[in-house]
């Protein structure tokens, strides 16, 4: 009888701070994931909780964890070389088959961006079969915008555009004001052709999507990642559980059409 | 095969197959109660037929023995962890039909839901034996037979108790000790047919109703108190806990401990978003996990209709009122 709840123990390779409260981990381990998938971290004595695997690669993924309680705060202590114990991965993930051939455009909200970098990252080096790829990202201030470096190279390959709430700084160069208003602006030429990823906090998923739906995009080509409390990844704990769905177990990706239909 | 005891001799069945199993049945606790001078029948382990309570229905259901209230899964260590050891005694549990129903509910979600099987429930699971309790005419709150969970065939041993006497049917590898200490009698189960009250339950449960204003009622009484779901036999989620202990700080456990969706927090996330913060959204999430999404997904409903979580309200709130109320609600939207 194997224990589902048996986690295994990863080193830590590199630690690298996106803004004062989130920081990427990578982490050395075979794990086989798809983007979208999370897993569940743990310190054993101070608790577990799912992350999203923010990038992956040959023996390692890297998750990107904001500092919002008990075991954050802990791991956030965690240097190169420590480790972490993980079980998953997780969830089902993005459809990336669904996505070949067609143009992606990615709307993502603050941390957001974690469970759709592996997306970006994969697309830039040509193993998606995305035809194109368009990124807007909304953050509260110039401070709280993630993947930096990577943003920076990533300009070659796709459109980004970001905008920040508020630009207490001055000197921020992108645009201010709410993601909806970017998404507004777009000019979306191949409707049928473009799927839509939406992740975010609740609201900020709610009004993109009535945006690009304005925009003329239908509601199955729209898919969202959903957040819920969870205790254990596979279906026990029922935390997660909206109506009959379990978010850990069918989602966190959901098709909008599904999700629309969801009742909390 | 049937068999007959006296009192004297059925204890002695017990005390034979007492060597390989623990009995665990509803029992009295004198002054334990919600009121100050009156009891709670619990379930607890027991050494006798004489120690079980039969006049009354258990407060809390027989769960607790293969899905306990807290459960240690790991015990850490600075190298590592190790899980907990396992008794290897058997467990007979002596319930009635609608909690030895249950069981196969609470098997659906730690065994059937997902692709990986809950090896602590297994675990415990894989050594029950079911003793039911004949029920002549259910207690105050019972709606088992709407439920059609009245009837139980799959027991190890069916069990009447009638003016000092016992008569069993008996399955399984038990029989020696009925064999020894009983003589050959005719018994052939019986289970009620009806219950004062009665539940109609909705084929198919509109989204509407999902957010009609009748939940409002729940809004406004329930004190999310928990009492509901801690008494159910089918109530199943639990949090997962870490600990450290005082005295040495490397060592502690991963526990897990039952858990309410009646209860502020269950869907409670970092940045302190509470995705179902009413109480009557409360109501109607566990009210459709009972009798309608469960059923979707395993084909019958989770609700054994014990009636406990009446039994136990401190708001008086009639969980069997509120699927009435859906099921009519249901009518005048599907027609
Ligand atoms: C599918 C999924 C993917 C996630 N991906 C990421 C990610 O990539 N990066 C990231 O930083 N965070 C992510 N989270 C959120 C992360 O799980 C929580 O921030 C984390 O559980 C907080 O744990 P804690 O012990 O530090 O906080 P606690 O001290 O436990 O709690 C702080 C707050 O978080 C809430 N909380 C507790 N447990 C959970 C939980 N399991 N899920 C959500 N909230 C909880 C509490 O109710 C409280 O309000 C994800 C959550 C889910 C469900
Ligand atoms: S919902 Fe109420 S009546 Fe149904 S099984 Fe649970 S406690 Fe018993
Ligand atoms: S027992 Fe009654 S008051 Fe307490 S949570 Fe359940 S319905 Fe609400
Ligand atoms: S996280 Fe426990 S059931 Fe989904």
């Amino acid at each position: 009888m194997s224990n589902p709840y048996s986690s295994f123990k990863a080193s830590i390779l590199s630690v690298k701070p996106q803004t004062d409260i989130d920081y990427t981990f990578r982490l050395a381990t075979d794990l086989k994931v798809s983007s979208g998938q999370f897993v569940e971290v743990s310190i054993p004595r101070v608790g577990e909780a799912p992350i999203s695997v923010s990038d992956f690669g040959e023996g390692w993924i890297e998750m990107t964890i904001r500092r919002a309680g008990k075991l954050t705060d802990v791991i956030h202590e965690m240097i190169q070389g420590k480790h972490l114990y993980i079980r998953g991965p997780y969830g089902n993930g993005f459809p990336m088959d669904k996505f070949k051939g067609k143009n992606l455009i990615i709307a993502a909200g603050g941390t957001g961006l974690a469970p759709v970098k592996s997306i970006i990252s994969s697309f830039n080096q040509g193993i998606t079969g995305i035809k194109d790829l368009t990124l807007l990202a909304g953050f509260k201030t110039p401070a709280d915008v993630l993947f930096r470096d990577e943003i920076s190279k990533w300009h070659e390959n796709i459109q980004i555009e970001i905008t920040v709430d508020n630009d207490d700084t001055g000197n921020w160069p992108g645009g201010t004001g709410l993601i909806t208003g970017l998404i507004e602006q777009m000019d979306i030429a191949n409707l049928e052709q473009t799927e839509v990823i939406i992740v975010g906090p609740p609201v900020m998923i709610k009004f993109s999507y009535l945006e690009f739906i304005k925009k003329g995009i239908r509601k199955e080509n729209v898919w969202v990642s959903f957040e819920r409390k969870m205790c254990c990844g596979i279906g026990k704990c029922g935390h997660c559980k909206i109506d009959g769905t379990y978010v850990c177990l069918e989602g966190p990706v959901f098709n909008y059409a599904k999700a629309e239909q969801l009742v909390d | 095969m049937g068999f007959e005891f006296t009192m004297d001799s059925f204890n002695k069945v017990l005390e034979d197959i007492s060597k390989n199993f623990i009995f665990y049945a509803p029992r009295r606790i004198p002054g334990k109660g919600a009121f100050s001078d009156t009891d709670v029948v619990v379930y607890q382990e027991v050494e006798g037929f004489g120690q079980i309570e039969l006049d009354e229905k258990s407060r809390f259901s027989p769960k607790e023995v293969i899905n306990p209230i807290t459960q240690t899964l790991f015990y850490f260590n600075e190298n590592g962890y190790t899980e907990p050891e396992t008794n290897n005694k058997g467990i007979i549990i002596f319930c009635r039909p609608c909690d030895a129903n249950s069981f196969k509910r609470l098997d659906e979600i730690f065994l059937n839901n997902g692709p990986f099987k809950d090896s602590y429930y297994e675990s415990l699971r894989r050594k029950v034996k079911i003793f039911v309790i004949e029920c002549v005419q259910g207690f105050e709150n019972c709606f088992c037979v709407s439920m059609g969970t009245n009837r139980f065939d799959d027991y190890d041993a069916f069990i009447r108790v009638a003016e000092d006497r016992i008569t069993c049917d008996v399955k399984d590898n038990l029989l020696p000790a009925f064999v020894k200490h009983g003589i050959s009698a005719e018994m052939r189960p019986d289970f009620i047919s009806e219950n004062a009250v009665k539940v109609a339950i909705p084929d198919q449960v509109n989204k509407t109703i999902f957010t009609h204003e009748m939940w409002r009622e729940y809004s406004e009484r329930c004190i999310a108190c928990g009492r509901c779901t801690v008494v159910c036999p089918t109530c199943t989620c639990f949090t997962m806990q870490d600990i450290f202990y005082e005295d040495n700080h490397k060592c502690g456990e991963r526990r897990r401990v039952w858990a309410s969706c009646m209860i502020d927090g269950f869907t409670e996330v970092a940045g302190g978003h509470d995705f179902r913060p009413d109480k009557g959204m409360r109501m109607r999430f566990k009210a459709m996990h009972k009798i309608y999404d469960f059923r979707k997904r395993f084909g019958y409903n989770m609700c054994v209709g014990c009636g406990r979580c009446d039994d136990v309200c401190p708001e008086y709130i009639s969980f069997s009122n509120c699927i009435n109320k859906v099921s009519a609600l249901s009518r005048e939207v599907n027609g």
